[in-house]
């Protein structure tokens, strides 16, 4: 990558005129843009937290569905306000390592979960089998 | 190799036999956010063993009987909080102003020390009432996952802490300023862990 890096003409029209102070292509972000993401997390967390307190709605796997999705939500907001992800930064090595990462964690938790799922109901102890179908 | 070469003439290299210039911390944040997705594989097994354990209590207590969602609000609120006193000292560091970076960042650790405490302090009222990580896989699980997290926040703080110490001694030199920037990336991420801890053990763990 950093032998190509420095010759492209898109970087060095970004580059800054002191690449050792301000990282490779790495953006910043605001006043605005910290509060704008400060705001949104506050809200994110504040309404999960309400829904399992305040036992707003009855049906606890519906709770469960819709806190997970304020969560990923959350998570999405501080990769974008706090850790300034883009596509552009790092000439999009950041994303792809992120995307990476996220295809890894995806694969590793649902399988995990889905596999000792099936063994947990197929291997309890007190799950007998037919002995003739075992034949 | 060569014989292709020796064919292609001598115009043709197919490597570079010089060094070149490198910008010096060029490549830093590029490796440091590889070690935090590698951190992040770390804590998607230990979620995993937490999704797959959590649920065996071994007749032992449960996450009803042992969370309190209060405090846990607070431990949140301050590390959301310490998230955005760290964004305002990055921003003052943009700006060279030394004393209110400093500032900043000594308002961040506290927060993370207060996040620290409350986690510490849970644990302690945890293990006082036998709730013990060998009580059962889910308190195995638990204390692993969150600890890890409480570990990763305690180093956070000592590099905090080093890091102040350095630019009380340098200044906003290019080397620490690169420092803020490594330890902003570290911190924000340590957030975005926190947001999965406390939404699938202590939210869901309530409605279990």
């Amino acid at each position: 990558m950093s032998s190509t890096d420095h010759v492209t003409p898109a970087h060095a029209a970004h580059a800054h005129p002191n690449p050792s102070v301000h990282g490779d292509g790495h953006s910043h972000g605001t006043r605005k843009s910290y509060l704008t993401g400060f705001a949104l997390s506050v809200i994110l967390t504040a309404i999960p937290f309400w829904l399992v307190m305040g036992n707003v709605i009855a049906d606890g796997m519906i709770t469960t569905l819709v806190i997970m999705a304020f969560g990923v939500a959350q998570i999405l907001v501080h990769m974008i306000y706090f850790l300034h992800m883009n596509t552009k930064s790092e000439g999009g090595w950041t994303m792809m390592a992120a995307i990476f990462t996220i295809i890894v964690v995806v694969i590793a938790l649902s399988g995990s979960l889905w596999v000792m799922y099936h063994l947990n109901t197929n291997m309890m102890p007190g799950h007998t089998m037919d002995p003739v179908n075992l034949m | 190799m060569s014989t292709t070469q020796q064919v292609a003439g001598d115009d043709i290299a197919f490597y570079d036999l010089d060094p070149h210039e490198h910008p010096a911390h060029g490549s830093t944040m590029l490796g440091f956010w590889l070690y935090l997705m590698s951190d992040c594989l770390i804590f998607a097994t230990l979620f995993a063993i937490y999704g797959v354990l959590g649920g065996n209590f071994a007749a032992g207590p449960s996450p009803t009987d042992l969370f309190n969602l209060p405090l846990v609000a607070v431990s949140t609120t301050a590390l959301l909080l310490s998230s955005i006193t760290y964004g305002f000292a990055m921003l003052e560091m943009e700006q060279n102003k030394q004393g209110t970076t400093q500032l900043w960042l000594s308002i961040t650790g506290v927060l993370g020390a207060v996040f620290l405490g409350l986690t510490l302090y849970e644990f302690y009222h945890m293990i006082h009432e036998g709730a013990v990580p060998q009580r059962s896989a889910f308190l195995s699980s638990f204390f692993v996952l969150v600890g890890t997290h409480a570990l990763h926040v305690t180093f956070g703080i000592i590099w905090l802490v080093t890091l102040m110490v350095q630019i009380g001694q340098r200044g906003l030199i290019p080397a620490n300023r690169i420092r803020v920037q490594c330890l902003s990336m570290f911190w924000h991420f340590l957030d975005v862990i926190w947001i999965g801890v406390f939404t699938v053990v202590y939210l869901m763990g309530m409605l279990r």
